[in-house]
């Protein structure tokens, strides 16, 4: 028999960034990075690191270097994220979702979206940092927010905003935000913020 | 296109044996049903029972012992099923006893039957294992009760390769009153295997992992151990399991135990020269790489490698664009959110597990092809570290 299996398991568009990632920070690389962001737990089987240089008089990130441990997706997903961000302004770059990596990625197998596609959250944390190092503390989002999920990166104001958008119980939730859909450690203190939530907004519609 | 084809994933299903082939073309032509009583059917049931005398006088069984069935997991099914079925209301004359104790290190159609059984309310214990992924005996006979049906340990374990002491085993599970299953896919046919000397109950065997066919395995039941079908509806395999014979598969399979009769001994040698081989040029050549498994009571070949600071799926992926098939531990490579459980019950740390890499190898893999594989890991690792968070420091 001369059939041939499908060219790939995922997209030619994650092949295309998986043999050739862009913006890998290289070992010899002297990389005078402006911040850092660091996301995702190597017990979950990815990690990453994203360096970014900023444009401070346009306000854009004016280059990218990322490293991670983690599968195909993972290092595809880091390098279309490096190419997408780079010349954007800070916030828009921050505005950037898995969902938009999954669109350039031409889609991913929804299991490895949420655990993989790691590089979004790791720019938001860079462009937090960078905020904080300039002392423009008012501009730091992730102050305010906390990072629940270690796993997939989810923070109480994403719950807070899944429980306004509708989610009350854990499983939509889950739904929502992919929250410990990995190891999971996180569910009992999710489960008090989600109750702490639905009182805040909803407590007098509950009681009707 | 990879200049060359490298084929390492033998522990997951193996080519057809070419004389398995030859013979499976030939018992197209015997298409009659084995229940028929006219010469159509009676050459198709002379060929299944030809087939049962062959496998059943490998595993020093008489035919009658053996039932052939859809697959090993089927096998496995079987017998754990058969163990439990009182408790749903069958009737068939099986002992009173319920309570089933297996190991960490299972194939997952043998953990998932125990845990879907203890979930209905029935008894189930996990013996964990020693570092090599031997089971721990003395655990094991602690936990062996007068209320103990069956222990159930794999003989070979498919990710590691580590063989446990089935001559030990049987002994402290008879001492105890207890039956004695075995999941012997990756064992039969790479070593010697006698149910009679090692005084075994059940044993489930499968015909792709020893180049036969997918789709058919075999079911060994000693004579007078307790039995419950679990697919009804036909007299077929003496009532055992119903089903019109998979004759196509049975006669490959009886094909594929024949060659391996004459060739196991010798591919035995073979496979374990080039495993020592693999494994030395990895030594040599990759900093920072553990092996899982026992060094000594291993599959012939089967290497397992953790290589630290690198993602499984990621090295599995780029062998691929080489030519070149293995398997991995890693949870990103199978859809699953956790690493092997079989790394984590031998003590791997998570990140361990997710870097890890199963080799195995099989009858066409020659020396050339561990010259390549090395070469090929050598500068797999090297990129994918390159691109680590997890290997920085380095």
């Amino acid at each position: 028999m001369t059939t041939q299996g499908p060219a790939w398991v995922y997209t030619e568009k994650v092949k295309e960034h998986f043999i050739h990632p862009k913006n890998v920070l290289q070992d010899d690389e002297v990389f005078d990075e402006d911040a850092r962001g660091v996301v995702g737990n190597i017990k979950c089987g990815d990690e990453m690191i994203l360096l970014i240089k900023v444009d401070k008089e346009k306000g854009t990130v004016s280059d990218i270097r990322w490293k991670t441990y983690g599968c195909a997706s993972a290092i595809a997903s880091t390098s279309i994220l490096s190419e997408l961000a780079k010349g954007m302004k800070l916030d828009s770059a921050y505005g950037l979702t898995s969902k938009d990596i999954e669109r350039e990625l031409g889609g991913l197998p929804e299991h490895k979206i949420h655990c993989s596609v790691l590089g979004d959250k790791a720019l938001r944390a860079a462009i937090d940092d960078y905020y904080a190092r300039q002392g423009m503390f008012d501009k730091v989002k992730q102050q305010k927010a906390h990072i629940i999920c270690q796993c997939v990166g989810v923070t109480d104001e994403e719950i807070e905003n899944a429980v306004l958008e509708g989610a009350r119980t854990y499983a939509e939730l889950q739904e929502h935000t992919k929250i410990g859909t990995v190891c999971g450690q996180c569910k009992p203190k999710t489960l008090e913020l989600l109750e702490e939530y639905k009182t805040k907004h909803f407590s007098d519609s509950i009681r009707k | 296109m990879a200049e060359r084809k490298v084929y390492m994933d033998h522990n997951a299903t193996t080519p057809l044996h070419p004389e398995v082939k030859k013979t499976l073309l030939q018992a197209m032509e015997a298409y009659g049903n084995p229940s028929s009583m006219h010469s159509f059917g009676r050459e198709a049931k002379a060929l299944v029972e030809n087939a049962r005398e062959m496998i059943a006088s490998f595993i020093g069984a008489k035919p009658e012992e053996l039932i052939f069935v859809g697959s090993g997991s089927e096998a496995n099914n079987t017998v754990l099923n058969t163990i439990s079925c009182p408790s749903h209301g069958c009737e068939c004359p099986v002992n009173r006893k319920r309570e089933i104790i297996t190991t960490k290190i299972e194939h997952p159609c043998v953990l998932e039957t125990a845990a879907c059984l203890a979930q209905k309310g029935e008894e189930v214990k996990y013996i964990g294992v020693d570092k090599y992924g031997k089971i721990d005996l003395d655990q094991l006979e602690h936990a062996i009760s007068d209320a103990t049906a069956v222990v159930s340990v794999m003989a070979a374990n498919n990710e590691v390769g580590t063989i446990q002491d089935m001559k030990r085993i049987s002994e402290i599970v008879h001492q105890k009153g207890a039956l004695f299953h075995t999941d012997a896919v990756q064992l039969v046919g790479k070593l010697p295997m006698n149910v009679d000397d090692l005084k075994i109950d059940y044993l489930s065997f499968s015909g792709h992992k020893i180049y036969g066919p997918k789709g058919v395995g075999a079911l060994y039941v000693k004579k007078g151990v307790p039995f419950c079908p679990f697919i009804r509806g036909g007299h077929q395999e003496r009532g055992m399991r119903a089903g019109t014979e998979n004759t196509l598969g049975i006669i490959g399979l009886g094909k594929a135990v024949e060659m391996r009769k004459i060739e196991m001994k010798a591919e035995h040698d073979r496979l374990l020269g080039l495993k020592n081989l693999l494994r030395a040029g990895i030594e040599k050549r990759i900093p920072d790489v553990s092996f899982n498994g026992h060094p000594i009571d291993s599959l012939p070949g089967t290497l397992n490698a953790s290589f630290m600071g690198a993602e499984g799926e990621a090295i599995l992926l780029y062998l691929d664009l080489a030519g070149i098939a293995v398997s991995t531990g890693s949870a990103c490579a199978s859809g699953s959110l956790d690493p092997s459980h079989v790394l984590l019950a031998i003590g791997l740390e998570a990140e361990q597990a997710h870097g890890s890499i199963r080799m195995s190898m099989g009858r066409d893999n020659t020396r050339e092809d561990i010259d390549y594989v090395v070469d090929n890991l050598l500068e797999t690792i090297s990129r994918v570290r390159k691109m680590s968070s997890a290997y920085m420091h380095k």
